[in-house]
């Protein structure tokens, strides 16, 4: 009885309850509206792009008479015709919308059509005559950095005296290794509709991640201000990154046609052109050089980290800092220098995706402990805890943050006993000794990642909630969604807060008119900065409608008290939608914006030191794979994986990015492989040609938990913790795992990332060690 | 250019469209006909966000062409829904989280229909494997594999208490 009791006074759909992604019942509709299903508008304009053939070209002749010949075609735009600035770079401004003359990537946008429909506009978009005067194309890093053509300057973060303590060290090793880059493969592609409005205003429905940067970058481009812009996303289909910086361009070619045209225009990418016009994760070259001791601790540590940045800096800056910031992972060292160089290449600018340059950090740091471990023979896992960050000391990261929540040990433990990994790679042992050709391996690894922008004035968040006289409530604030459930989580905060079940509130479209200024939704902090913001805002009417029931009924505040969709005041009760009916009637305001800052980060990007990440994420996750050395195929048989929510606002959705990240994170270290021509030409630009994850390549087993003892020191919302990247770092466990059946307790297989059948075939073949 | 007039049934009403020879179904199903459940991932039957019954067949709709369908009977993702009561595979890709920013959904939903029409007992390896022509970049697939599942469970049982009550009434 008093169970059930006490369930009926709990709201429904309040803080760490499983509810469903606020959307999903009109996903399994398919009534859900993404930007290309809204209904269009009168007289919609279809556009299309005519896109470079070269990757580094001075442009002789564009001849668009027969694109403007062409049947349905209504306007042709090249970068002449842009009233504007000619850029949709986010923090350089070295990325033009349309190319003013050079190209200087094979994809790159020349100009764009606008017809009546879009096959018309992808018809007519071919038929440009283009003569180009080719230029030399850098097309890899390393070729880049011999030339020293770099998007930005290098950087270096050094601390103690890496060259005296590897020198000093008992044992050296050197080497170099590569990790691949990735496209987004998001299933929705890119999307933008313009819609003019009175007095040449815009309005603009973008699949963005980044509203706000849409609406200054578009309003730049027509020669306007913020002020007539508006950019609107309800919902993306997938973002994981490449829906950040990229959708400007998108949406600035849209509003560009709009403007000229005086008619809606829709930029919708297929997919093939979306590869090869929008950015990707970076692949790198990374050098390293370790001393360390017969137990494989290591003294000291040297990465020089190439980076593939392609054309323009776009996110690069960020992007590589963090690969410095990550290139720890769980690990301590005591002498470090690490290099970094964000070369130029000319290939299309690469961008953010999921962890942001963090996981090739990690994956540079994974493979030297691996490396050293096949040195000494002893087995990874024992010279992972070896290296592992302490409590109390061994502590202090290479940008001198102190590790204040370290769990590694906790969740490393226990992972390793609930997955039986002891006795698992005994067995393996025993499996490999008698088969020749199938291999079977195991790897544990860990991931910490550190949450906050590392550009700390981006750690900031507004909020607007409206509660309405029939007591419902509209909720906005300035994160976007992306499937990723913010938009659930953030409305079970504000339900929690104003003691009502969830359903009475009203989930609307990121919008840069009701929240402004707002930064991307990234960097894993959608829940942790627009969840505190809103529940800024839900307090400051809770306490006006405490203040205005005590003055009204005649109590102290203290006797006002908030049950499920009601107010108790003294014995009497009120339901919530009453009150809300009162105070509007006793003119008490029944809006409120909220607005939230992060706490205790400060850092000092020119030294590289101070405490960037407000917390960190953890988890652990163990891969099992059997690898036939004759193919060089290897499936996953296994995984376990156990990682770090802190006390989860919605544990259904939280196991959701663990799982897809993981899945996400195998597909980039296993399967999918981006190829140039030696034109530098993307060759890999459709699910064709380039492997994402799909059912079958599940592991059969796969166990995954949340840590129960979760919660964050710090005061986050909730006390939980971030999850949006953290989790895609855990299948480096799969790439150690398919390294170690090659190994097979011998050796250090000469496999890098991504290892594709072809490249395991190589490594089991004897590539030789790079 | 001359359209192509097209009638045929869709989610069981009978439906008339005029087409371009060039059109897709997927184009026809969107634009003609407003239905934006399908979705184009990728335009060259790679992905599955497309897929619909035809004739009772999965087929992504991005390779058939509108002027195809004459006389034929297409079933999409709208139809799956009795009225407000939700198929037993929604109710589960609902309740098993089985769907992140949702654009697979739809097509997940009708290949999986397809797949429990043929096989209404499969193992989950069966699933995988059945569903592999689906990309989903979100969830993972753990999650949708289990919700099919169950719908595979739901359905047989909704079965039997049918036949129960035949053999009763
Ligand atoms: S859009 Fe039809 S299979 Fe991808
Ligand atoms: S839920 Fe996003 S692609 Fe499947």
């Amino acid at each position: 009885m008093a169970a059930a009791d006490t369930d009926r006074r709990r709201i429904r759909g309040g803080v760490g309850e499983a509810v469903p992604h606020d959307s999903a019942h009109l996903h399994v509709a398919g009534e859900a509206t993404y930007t290309d299903d809204i209904i269009e508008p009168r007289g919609l304009l279809h556009l299309a792009v005519g896109m470079s053939s070269k990757a580094h070209a001075r442009v002789r002749r564009l001849d668009l008479d027969a694109v403007r010949a062409s049947p349905g075609v209504v306007d042709v735009m090249t970068a002449a015709d842009i009233p504007g600035e000619n850029n949709c770079g986010p923090v350089v401004h070295d990325d033009p919308i349309l190319a003013p003359g050079l190209v200087e990537y094979a994809g790159q946008a020349l100009f764009a059509v606008a017809a009546r429909t879009y096959e018309q506009a992808r018809r007519a978009a071919r038929l440009a005559v283009v003569e180009y005067e080719e230029l030399e194309a850098v097309l890899d890093p390393l070729t880049a950095l011999a030339k020293g053509s770099f998007v930005l300057p290098s950087e270096t973060l050094a601390r103690g005296d890496s060259r005296a303590a590897i020198d000093a060290a008992p044992r050296r090793l050197a080497g170099r290794t590569r990790v691949g880059g990735q496209d987004h493969f998001y299933l929705e592609g890119q999307v933008a509709m313009a819609v003019p409005r009175e007095g040449g205003d815009l309005y603009v429905h973008s699949s963005t991640q980044h509203p706000g940067e849409v609406q200054l970058l578009v309003a730049r481009a027509i020669g306007r201000e913020a002020k007539d812009v508006v950019v609107e996303c309800r919902r993306m289909g997938g973002g994981f990154g490449g829906k950040e910086s990229q959708p400007a361009l998108i949406a600035c070619i849209a509003a560009l046609m709009a403007q000229r045209s005086g008619l809606p225009c829709k930029l919708r990418l297929d997919r093939d052109d979306d590869m090869l016009m929008t950015g990707k994760r970076h692949d790198f070259v990374i050098d390293y050089e370790v001393g360390f001791d017969d137990t494989g601790r290591i003294e000291g540590i040297e990465f020089m980290f190439a980076a593939r940045c392609g054309m323009s800096a776009d996110l690069s800056g960020a992007i590589n800092d963090r690969t410095m910031f990550h290139c720890d992972n769980a690990y301590y060292l005591p002498n470090v220098t690490i290099v970094s160089h964000r070369c130029k290449t000319n290939t299309v600018s690469n961008t953010a995706f999921r962890g942001f340059g963090g996981p090739q950090g990690m994956y540079a740091i994974e493979y030297v402990i691996d490396e050293i471990a096949r040195t000494l023979g002893r087995d990874p896992l024992d010279v992972r805890r070896r290296n592992f960050y302490g409590t109390g000391e061994r502590d202090v990261t290479p940008y001198l943050q102190k590790l204040e929540d370290n769990v590694l040990d906790e969740i490393v433990d226990e992972l390793a006993t609930t997955a039986d990994y002891a006795a698992r790679r005994e067995e393996i042992r025993l499996y490999n000794a008698s088969s020749p050709v199938l291999k079977r391996g195991i790897a544990l690894t860990p991931v910490k990642f550190g949450i906050s922008f590392t550009a700390t004035h981006l750690n900031q968040a507004g909020a607007l909630v409206n509660v309405y006289t029939d007591g419902t409530v509209h909720l906005n604030h300035g994160g976007t969604e992306m499937g990723q459930g913010l938009f659930t989580k953030v409305a079970q905060v504000v339900a929690e807060e104003l003691s009502i079940d969830l359903d009475r509130i009203k989930i609307t479209a990121s919008d840069t008119s009701k929240v402004p200024n707002a930064s991307a939704t990234a960097a894993s902090a959608g829940s942790d900065l627009n969840g505190k913001a809103a529940q800024a805002a839900a307090r400051k009417i809770r306490k006006r409608l405490v203040r205005f029931a005590a003055r009204h009924f005649g109590v102290a505040r203290d006797d006002v008290r908030f049950e499920r969709n009601r107010l108790r005041v003294n014995g009497q009760l009120i339901p919530w939608e009453e009150l809300v009916r009162l105070a509007w009637f006793n003119r008490v305001a029944l809006s409120a914006t909220g607005y939230y800052r992060t706490p205790r980060i400060n850092y000092d990007r020119k030294t590289f030191s101070g405490r960037p990440f407000f917390y960190f994420a953890y988890g652990a996750a163990v891969s099992e794979v059997i690898v036939d050395t004759l193919t060089g195929e290897h499936r996953l048989l296994r995984v376990d994986i156990l990682h770090d929510c802190g006390a989860s606002l919605n544990p259904a959705i939280d196991l959701g990015q663990v799982e897809g990240g993981f899945v996400q994170g195998a597909g980039w270290l296993t399967s999918e492989e981006l190829c140039w021509s030696e034109r530098g030409e993307l060759t890999t630009h459709a699910p064709s040609t380039y492997k994402i994850p799909t059912s079958s390549d599940l592991a059969p087993d796969f166990r995954v938990r949340m840590l129960e003892s979760g919660r964050n020191r710090e005061k986050t919302i909730y006390r939980s913790k971030a999850v949006g990247e953290p989790p895609l770092m855990l299948a480096l466990s799969v790439f150690h795992a398919i390294r170690d059946a090659l190994s097979d307790g011998r050796g250090r297989p000469a496999l890098h990332a991504p290892a594709t059948p072809e490249a395991v075939l190589l490594a089991a073949t004897g590539g030789g060690h790079d | 250019m001359k359209g192509i007039a097209v009638s045929t049934t869709v989610n069981g009403d009978a439906v008339e469209f005029v087409c371009d020879a060039r059109e897709t179904l997927l184009d026809v199903l969107r634009n003609h006909l407003g239905l934006t459940g399908a979705k184009e991932g990728c335009g060259t039957g790679d992905c599955g966000a497309c897929s619909v019954l035809l004739d009772g067949q999965l087929v992504c709709s991005c390779l058939v062409l509108g002027a195809e369908v004459e006389g034929r009977e297409i079933e999409t993702v709208e139809g799956m829904a009795d009225g407000d009561r939700l198929h037993p595979l929604q109710k589960r890709f609902l309740e098993h989280a089985a769907l992140q920013c949702g654009v697979c959904t739809p097509g997940f939903l009708v290949a999986a229909k397809a797949l429990l029409e043929r096989n209404s007992n499969p193992s989950e390896s069966e699933i995988r494997y059945a569903l592999a022509g689906n990309l989903c970049r979100c969830t993972g697939y753990d999650k949708i594999v289990h919700a099919v599942h169950a719908a595979a469970g739901d359905l047989r049982r909704q079965q039997k208490a049918r036949k129960k009550r035949k053999a009763a009434g």
